[in-house]
């Protein structure tokens, strides 16, 4: 695959996909604010997913609402991890502060990318990014530092989402190419970023950090291998949209 | 949305207690309201006026996040980015306002951990129309049309009100009701002039909804029951029968003009009186439905239950030893 649509595509699905399960907190919050701050960085997400499928319309691929809405999951490249179920609040948080952080350094780097619409994109959403990793890291500091209970689910689900979160940074074939030309500063240097950036928040709370490095990844989900739980989520997602797809919603 | 006729339920005996009040408060406090002054949360209060506040307020709150539940089911399944974020943001509004509300109703003196206590326990009520589902798409943008225009002819008369917290909340609430209006009727639109298939979803849909939409402002003033110290209270703004003509006056011509039909063979305006004429909705169902037995009630209460179950951990690891609960100032 071109670099570019290599590149475009597993950003653009892993936004799409994680915003879709963050919108499923709506009425599930374990306090209202929670609700509202879930559905904030879902609409934002998604915002993000559509400015990066206009990008890749711009390249020759079909339409935004074509391209998220009729796929199936062989052929979308997110990482394993956004396809997860919500889980309980421990894991979502979990989630939410392991794939942010990434995300908001992976922006910051674009936003020199030599590819001048992708670095215009970057600009504007890293801001936001900005905030997302804010309010996670709140989070992770308070219920990290909080009752037995609560320092006790939240390391299992450290412990749980840790190889999935690993999963972010799997490489594609284009991976040199993407970095020789400039497009992005690789994986291998987003990762240890990464690293530095989340252990920073983490030595603040009592939880035990593991030696990341060593964990498993799961991966696969960059080459179209993905969960028994992307399908359905897909199916569920086209629903309204299949039932007439000549149709202007 | 979503605060309807929040107050259908108040008890017929709204005129007891007042002899403990002090006359000279009292007075005062009616002739504070006569001149159009707002009633503050530390401004001496009758304690049926607090009662009833706290009742109409809180039901509105629970209103809002129960009635964010069959539009959200929709998030996940609206067609196209377009719908797709706007139904998120919509609905998120609405769980937004039940915070507002939340917060205006604890000035009164109840923590909203109690009042989500008593909604899931089935001692506090919401809006009845949610207790019905939402099995299509046009179900949800109906929701999002005349749910929400109902809501609004409700609320701006309530904003009128004597309580200065509630009515603030109220304004704001209101500011973005109307933009939901705006988009459950693009989505209507949309489907009312779109493919045969849009257009048969969107008929069925409102035929659905139509008779739990006449039932939305209330019973019939009729059958009410005798409200005359909440009115010059300005707790209640308006009868029920009031808001019932003035939505059906503004919105059954929009709903004809885009061809669609609605399933009451009796409904017309009597332009001799001003008056909208319908076929009495069945008030036997209301009440079987408000007090438990509608389709969808046990879900909605069991989603809200298991919300505050899971959650209970969060809200336990927030809280400190020394963490008390204090009634917000407005």
């Amino acid at each position: 695959m071109d670099p570019k649509l290599d590149l475009l595509y597993r950003l653009a699905d892993d936004q799409l996909i994680l915003g879709h399960r963050n919108s499923e907190w709506n009425g599930l919050g374990p306090i209202l604010e929670e609700d509202i701050a879930f559905s904030s960085m879902a609409q934002d997400k998604l915002g993000h997913s559509l400015a990066l499928y206009t990008l890749l319309h711009e390249l020759g691929e079909a339409e935004p609402d074509t391209v998220a809405f009729t796929r199936n999951a062989p052929q979308f490249h997110c990482c394993q991890l956004v396809e997860l179920p919500i889980g309980e609040y421990d894991f979502s948080l979990t989630r939410h502060f392991l794939f942010d952080h990434a995300e908001l350094l992976r922006f910051e780097a674009l936003a020199t990318s030599s590819y001048e619409p992708l670095a215009q994109v970057a600009r504007k959403l890293r801001g936001e990014l900005k905030y997302h990793a804010l309010h996670a890291n709140t989070w992770m500091k308070r219920l990290g530092t909080a009752t037995e209970e609560a320092i006790e689910r939240m390391q299992n689900a450290l412990n749980f989402t840790l190889p999935y979160a690993l999963g972010i940074f799997e490489k594609t074939e284009a991976e040199a190419e993407i970095i020789s030309s400039g497009l992005f500063i690789g994986e291998d240097e987003l990762r240890s970023r990464w690293l530095e950036s989340i252990t920073k928040v983490l030595s603040q709370t009592a939880l035990e950090v593991p030696d990341i490095l060593a964990l498993t990844p799961v991966a696969g989900g960059r080459y179209g291998q993905h969960t028994e739980h992307l399908q359905p989520l897909l199916d569920e997602m086209a629903e309204v949209f299949r039932l007439d797809p000549t149709a202007d919603w | 949305m979503y605060g309807s006729a929040s107050t259908h339920d108040l008890p017929t005996t709204a005129v007891t207690g007042l002899e403990n009040e002090d006359p000279i408060l009292l007075a005062e406090f009616e002739a504070r309201i006569a001149r159009g002054e707002k009633i503050e949360p530390g401004d001496w209060m009758p304690a049926l006026y607090r009662k009833q506040l706290t009742r109409m307020i809180e039901q509105h709150a629970h209103s809002e996040i129960i009635g964010s539940l069959p539009e959200g089911t929709w998030i996940t399944r609206a067609p196209g980015f377009r719908r797709k974020m706007a139904q998120m943001a919509k609905v998120q509004d609405e769980v937004g306002h039940a915070q507002l509300l939340y917060s205006a109703a604890e000035t009164l003196g109840k923590t909203r951990e109690q009042m989500l206590t008593d909604l899931i326990n089935g001692k506090s009520k919401y809006s009845n129309v949610f207790n019905y589902p939402t099995p299509t798409w046009a179900d949800s943008n109906v929701i999002s049309w005349l749910i929400d225009a109902g809501a609004i002819v409700n609320q701006l008369a309530n904003a009128k009100g004597s309580y200065g917290p509630y009515c603030r909340a109220l304004d704001r609430i209101c500011a973005e009701e109307a933009f939901h209006l705006k988009y459950g009727h693009d989505a209507v639109v949309h489907m009312a002039t779109g493919t045969p298939i849009q257009r048969e979803m969107m008929q069925a849909a409102l035929n659905r909804w139509w008779p739990a939409i006449m039932t939305f402002f209330g019973p019939s003033d009729k059958m009410s029951v005798h409200t005359e110290i909440l009115m010059r209270w300005k707790v209640k703004m308006a009868s029920n029968d009031e808001c019932r003509n003035q939505f059906l006056d503004m919105y059954v011509p929009k709903i004809w003009e885009i061809g669609l039909t609605l399933p009451d063979a009796n409904l017309r305006k009597n332009e001799e009186t001003g008056q909208w004429e319908f076929t009495e909705p069945d008030w036997e169902d209301f009440k079987r439905v408000i007090n438990g037995d509608g389709p969808c009630n046990a879900e909605r209460i069991a989603v809200r239950r298991a919300a505050e179950e899971n959650g209970a951990w969060v809200r336990r690891a927030l809280l400190t030893p020394k963490t008390q609960y204090v009634r917000p100032l407005a």
